[in-house]
């Protein structure tokens, strides 16, 4: 399993498809040392478009670039990829059914220090809300590498989200990445907690806290936000206590929402918690100070597990 | 009768052609008791030239024809005119245009142009897309060793947009000469005359100092229209041919008038309108 950051998967992803497959083009918008987009501009020059600091500009490039047959994986940080562009993405992408793969790097409170400016939290929300386009978040640098190649196979516009740290290796080799398919990370009996991309990591630190006090939890890395994997989340919810979900994104429209529709839909009634940003900015700081002020923290996770069990009990 | 079979470059056929599709397309935004009739009549004169003039390098009953030229209405509430051409041209039939606006269109004949109409690359209605888009386009085709060019009709409103210009200097990096843009200058946009709104000039200053290659007409003087596009591509520059063109080209209480951006003419009107456009 390797530890690496899941901006890196998807810089050694491109490179294999490059190889693989001459409709792959890459675009970015003057951040690929940043997005490791620079990887395949070095190796595959004819088919990397560098667009300057013009996200519009690159978003509706590659949508051109589309309608003649290639592949576009636009790439950018989150925050202006898609915080400038959402009349671009939702006219020449969605609406025109483009197949366009916008890759947002940099999410999240995880980047830190450059600021609630620079930590997207709404994205995933809008992107969900876009008819035609699916919506996916890898958890660790395999599960990125796998999801890129699946994004490149898979006909249709895409957002894939990713984040800045390193995270743990939680995959290996042997793991199959399905769009529309969660996973169960670790099984358990008392409680479910559903968690996408970096918050897996985090989950699982704090299922270290939680084993000491024999509290047993599943775990489930839900990689595909959209479409959401329905039948394993009514599954898993009917056989468990009580039900978490956990995000690095706003609470409004991001994971917690989509559980929590599945959930409303198909009549489970359990205690249902949301880990993710109170719709609220943050501030600087490193990552991990920000997951502990603004709640995200596996001390944070280990503490509302805790109090969930407590109230059935 | 397909669009090859119509092709001439008898400037009088072109100028009468031209007349017939702004009849047809005041019939539908008529019919449909909404529409643009003002955008849609100064872009004419260069939409016939560019489909029926043997321009554009394309086959309607081919339309994904990998090599064929791409055309892109980037103002596109001038979907009247656009319709109009797509029918004549064969892309959809004359009747398909009476579903021009209505729900259940079958050829998706919105208000603003969708892929899902034959002959239409990309969706349009949000202005300030259309050069990047076709510069995508411009790219993807040279990657793949075609001549194809890329034709994008910008309003000059539109340009106000500052996308606009991220896309003019990307095509301007990319040396993609295979890219033309044409701005209808027809000097009106919805809330008033483009000048107040915010002036474009010196619009060829402007291209210029982005490193296009710039050409000035009368947009609606149907040889000097074929001139320029008959022109061979420049090496490296990407085009702009800027069209001096008059909002409501072709009817009198129409030209020049704002008021006329975004109306269905009354029944008076219209009848008046189609004798002045005979």
């Amino acid at each position: 399993m390797k530890d690496a950051a899941t901006r890196d998967g998807y810089g050694d992803a491109l490179l294999e498809l490059g190889a693989d497959d001459a409709r792959i083009v890459v675009l970015d918008a003057g951040v690929s040392d940043s997005t490791r987009s620079k990887k395949f501009g070095g190796k595959y020059p004819d088919r990397f478009f560098n667009m300057g600091i013009a996200e519009a500009d690159m978003v509706c490039t590659a949508a051109g670039l589309a309608t003649t047959g290639k592949i576009p994986f636009a790439t950018g940080f989150a925050c202006f990829l898609l915080g400038r562009t959402m009349d671009q993405i939702l006219v020449s992408i969605a609406y025109s059914n483009t197949n366009v793969k916008l890759v947002g790097t940099h999410t999240g409170l995880a980047v830190g220090e450059d600021g609630p400016s620079a930590q997207m939290i709404v994205d995933v929300a809008y992107t969900r809300a876009m008819p035609n386009m699916i919506v996916v978040q890898p958890a660790d640098w395999e599960e990125t590498r796998q999801a890129t190649r699946a994004l490149a196979d898979y006909e249709g516009p895409a957002y894939l989200r990713l984040g800045r740290p390193k995270v743990k290796g939680i995959f290996d080799g042997s793991y199959k990445f399905a769009i529309g398919k969660g996973r169960v990370v670790k099984e358990g009996s008392d409680l479910v907690i559903f968690a996408s991309g970096i918050m897996v990591q985090e989950s699982l630190e704090a299922m270290k806290l939680l084993e000491r006090e024999n509290i047993s939890v599943t775990l489930v890395n839900i990689s595909t936000l959209k479409p959401i994997d329905r039948e394993l989340i009514i599954e898993l919810s009917t056989r468990h206590r009580a039900i978490m979900t956990a995000e690095d994104h706003n609470y409004i429209g991001g994971l917690g929402d989509a559980v929590g529709e599945v959930l409303l839909d198909a009549q489970i009634s359990r205690p249902f918690k949301r880990i993710a940003v109170r719709d609220q900015f943050a501030e600087t700081g490193t990552g991990a100070e920000l997951f502990e002020k603004y709640g995200l923290s596996a001390r944070h996770i280990a503490q509302v597990a805790r109090e969930s069990i407590k109230s059935i009990e | 009768m397909n669009a090859n079979q119509l092709a001439t470059t008898d400037r009088a056929e072109l100028k009468k052609l031209a007349l017939e599709l702004r009849r047809l397309a005041l019939k539908i935004i008529f019919q449909a008791g909404s529409g643009h009739p003002g955008g849609s009549f100064s872009a004419a004169d260069l939409m016939t030239a560019l489909f029926f003039g043997g321009i554009l390098n394309h086959d309607p009953s081919n339309p994904k024809a990998p090599t064929r030229d791409r055309f892109l209405l980037s103002k596109g509430h001038a979907s009247g005119i656009y319709y109009a051409v797509l029918a004549k041209a064969g892309y959809i039939s004359v009747a398909d245009l009476d579903s021009y606006r209505k729900i259940n269109s079958e050829r998706f004949l919105s208000g603003h142009a969708h892929p899902k109409t034959p002959g239409v690359e990309i969706a349009s209605g949000s202005l300030g897309q259309g050069l990047s888009v076709g510069h995508g386009m411009a790219l993807g085709i040279k990657l793949d060793g075609y001549d194809a060019k890329v034709y994008v009709i910008l309003g000059d409103g539109e340009i106000q947009e500052g996308q606009i210009w991220e896309a003019a200097m990307s095509a301007d990096k990319f040396k993609s000469n295979n890219l033309i843009a044409i701005v209808d200058y027809n000097k009106v946009a919805q809330d008033s005359v483009t000048k107040e709104l915010k002036d474009l000039e010196p619009l060829e200053d402007k291209w210029n100092s982005f490193n296009w290659d710039v050409h000035r007409i009368d947009g609606h003087d149907m040889d000097a229209i074929m001139k320029v596009f008959q022109l061979p591509l420049h090496p490296e520059k990407p085009r702009v041919i800027v069209a001096d063109t008059i909002k409501g080209k072709g009817v009198s209480f129409m030209e020049g008038e704002t008021a006329w951006h975004g109306v269905a003419p009354s029944v008076e009107d219209y009848e008046k309108a189609l004798k002045e456009l005979a």
